[in-house]
């Protein structure tokens, strides 16, 4: 009997690997062939298909205030004057910010018009334009540190945000080493200067262009005279289109010749000094250089093995967060959940409703909803640090799900086995803490592993609250390399040797407590 | 019969929406007795067992354990159930063993809690107890390991160890062979010498004949035959 239980039982777990292994081999293959086979999709010919990203807003491409179908900003008539001279009609379509290159590459649009940087990666990944826009980074700073943070050197230990996957990012991984400046990546241009006025970092380095904007809107910081650095945006096509590339080329110069560059320029108060220089240089032939952030130089062009390499520990560190921020929100989960659930079971009828209504809006909702208003929406009122508000917001919303299993496993315990503790004169408090909890936490136990699983997964929802971890970090990898077949390889396999030995633990335990049928 | 009354049910009433149950039940019960309530099924036995238990509050009527008074339609106190429940030990028909302790740490779990006797001492007499009923082989094992009979001793051992007068038995040879049923008639023979009194509901004509000191016959929630 015991033979054939041990037969039944290694099994499923052998199946399980199988599948897996299968599975892991299947997802490669498709990352491989989106990645290595860029399709130039055959868009209509009349039109010209342009992406951006209308949450950057403007004055690069906003939705029209006035009428939000259709889009406003000087991108947007930059792209029309390119679909004039190409006699076609542009059509715009919004794509991440952060998605824009590989969508790009992928064939999504023609051209992906938004503030896109030249940089290596992108010359190498690409076929990139002709600069259309000389920017530089500048440093903002809250206006009573304008003294004290004058250039990257002064933020020694500082938290210093800006925007992931650009070169300003790069500049503060570099600013990392050489001072000991803290990067913080943002997934928008926005929330920086915001988390610079309520103190959650000391600076922003971003292009002129965004702190010039925020100048505008939100009170309390300052722009340093000194740029950081200079760089260019580019249009980009896919690898492949380099004929309608040479052609928007032609049309880029001819509107600097024409001055209808400038005008658009100057009707978004974008023209400055630095602009008749750059069109005297792109109208003269002269090669201008990409802008290169940091020692992330040659990642573009350098061989996969050499940039598995050199990724492999950033990643480790990212994974260590990940491991870190799961452990604690499942603990910290596991003991509000186990509150949630007694308070159900045995509570009064106003707890009962109270934490019944908790557990369906947390349900109910996003979890990344619930982050954005943990980090962003209470920050008037209670200003978390990050790591903070990621772990209560993963804590509190698994906390819902992991209260439904206790809830349900101290249901199942059988009213004989309470009974049988009452008349032996146990108390209600003993009957739960000595008999109900621990038969209802054995039948827990392999629900509550899967869960963890989920959540370890989970956890790369709080990089939108610029925790860096391992799902982020392997974007910022892919954005440098232009492409993300390894990054999103060793990303899987890392996530997996987190994973796996869970859900094997899992599997043991669900055999171990499995309730006798004889 | 001379011995004191340890136990006496008085006109109990008791009804679950429409059914009624026990319709005006009257017993007394004296110390060393061993009455067998027998009766067809759904004729109130168990539920006489659970009201004395106090797992089944009744509607009118009145319970007395010595000096422990279950009032009927009235919720018992936490002091009077505290002290019922020193007075008297249940046996369930399926036993209810806790399925995540041992055997022995099932029979040492209310000395040590409920009665703060010394983890030491409660296992000390839980082997005893075990060994007095011929399964302290299984002291380690899981309810889940036990055989039906195995497991009935086991209860009965978990049920006295905090040392009742009176024990309630449900069904108790009801998972039985022939064999053990012999067993379990000489064991609770054994209690009776000691002086505790018991109360069981069975179908076991044969068995309440040889071994019961008085049948009680009920039908339809009232006493029919003493």
């Amino acid at each position: 009997m015991s033979d054939a239980r041990g037969q039944l039982s290694s099994e499923p777990a052998a199946g399980a690997a199988v599948r897996a292994a299968f599975g892991v081999c299947l997802a490669l293959v498709a990352l491989l062939v989106a990645a290595g086979a860029p399709v130039v999709r055959a868009q209509t010919p009349q039109e010209l298909v342009w992406a951006g990203d209308s949450e950057g807003g403007a004055p690069f491409v906003e939705a029209d205030p006035a009428r939000p179908d259709r889009m406003v900003g000087f991108e947007v008539e930059i792209a029309d004057l390119l679909a004039r001279g190409l006699g076609r009609t542009p059509r715009f379509i919004n794509i991440t910010f952060a998605s824009i290159t590989q969508s790009i590459a992928r064939g999504d649009a023609d051209l992906g018009l938004n503030g896109l940087e030249d940089t290596p990666a992108n010359r190498a990944a690409l076929a990139a334009t002709v600069p259309y826009y000389r920017f530089r980074e500048v440093l903002s700073v809250r206006s009573a540190d304008t003294q004290r943070y004058r250039s990257l050197a002064d933020l020694r230990g500082r938290r210093v945000a800006t925007l992931g996957g650009t070169v300003a990012y790069e500049i503060l991984l570099a600013a990392g080493r050489e001072h000991g400046v803290v990067p913080v990546s943002f997934d928008d241009d926005t929330h920086p200067y915001t988390d610079l006025v309520v103190g959650r970092v000391d600076a922003v380095l971003l292009d002129n262009v965004l702190a010039e904007r925020m100048l505008k809107k939100v009170r309390g910081f300052a722009v340093q005279p000194d740029s950081v650095a200079v760089g260019h945006y580019i249009g980009v096509l896919a690898p492949g289109n380099t004929a309608l590339r040479a052609r928007i080329d032609d049309l880029v110069r001819g509107a600097m010749r024409d001055g209808s560059l400038e005008r658009i320029l100057r009707k978004w108060s974008l023209w400055n000094d630095d602009q008749p220089a750059l069109h005297q240089q792109v109208l003269a032939g002269e090669t201008i250089p990409p802008t290169v952030g940091s020692d992330a130089v040659a990642a573009a062009t350098m061989s996969g093995v050499e940039a598995a390499r050199r990724y492999l520990p950033s990643l480790l560190q990212a994974s260590m967060v990940t491991i870190l921020l799961s452990c604690l929100s499942m603990g910290l989960a596991v003991v509000v959940g186990v509150l949630i659930a007694t308070g159900r079971v045995y509570g009064s009828r106003v707890v009962r409703i109270a934490l019944t209504a908790y557990v369906e809006l947390i349900r109910g909702t996003p979890i990344l909803l619930q982050l954005f208003v943990l980090y962003y929406g209470i920050a008037e009122a209670i200003r978390l640090p990050a790591f903070v508000a990621a772990l209560l917001g993963l804590a509190l919303n698994y906390a819902a799900y992991e209260s439904e299993i206790y809830r349900s496993a101290l249901e199942a315990i059988s009213v004989g086995q309470l009974e049988a503790a009452r008349t032996l004169g146990l108390t209600e408090r003993q009957v739960l803490t000595l008999v109900r909890g621990p038969q209802a936490f054995r039948l827990a136990l392999a629900p509550m592993t899967n869960d963890f699983v989920a959540l370890l997964k989970d956890s790369s929802l709080v990089s939108v609250l610029t925790v860096l971890e391992l799902t982020k970090q392997t974007q910022i990898f892919a954005t440098n390399l232009g492409s993300w077949v390894i990054p999103g390889s060793i990303c899987a396999g890392l996530y997996l040797l987190m994973s796996l030995p869970l859900s094997a633990l899992a599997r043991r335990l669900e055999r171990r407590w499995r309730t006798p049928t004889a | 019969m001379t011995a004191p009354v340890v136990l006496s049910l008085t006109d109990v009433h008791l009804q679950r929406g429409a059914r009624h149950i026990l319709t005006g039940v009257t017993l007394e019960a004296h110390r060393g007795e061993l009455i067998a309530l027998m009766g067809p099924s759904g004729s109130g036995k168990t539920t006489i067992l659970r009201a004395i238990a106090a797992l089944e509050p009744f509607d009118a009527g009145r319970i007395v354990l010595g000096d422990v008074v279950l009032e009927g339609g009235a919720k018992a106190t936490r002091d009077t159930v505290r002290r019922l429940r020193r007075a008297v030990g249940m046996v369930f028909q399926f036993h209810c063993l806790f399925e995540h302790l041992s055997a022995l740490d099932n029979v040492c779990l209310a000395p040590i809690h409920a009665h703060g006797v010394s983890a030491a001492d409660a296992r000390a007499r839980a082997g005893e107890l075990l060994a007095s009923f011929g399964v302290e082989h299984r002291a380690s094992a899981l309810p889940r390991e036990l055989s039906g009979g195995e497991a009935q001793r086991v209860a009965i051992a978990r049920a006295l160890a905090v040392n009742p007068p009176i024990l309630l038995m449900d069904e108790p040879t009801a998972s039985l062979d022939p064999e053990r049923r012999e067993e379990l008639g000489a064991l609770l023979q054994r209690l009776l010498a000691q002086g505790r009194t018991l109360l069981i509901s069975t179908h076991d004509e044969e068995f309440a004949r040889r071994f019961a000191t008085r049948i009680v016959r009920l039908e339809r929630g009232v006493v029919k035959e003493r």
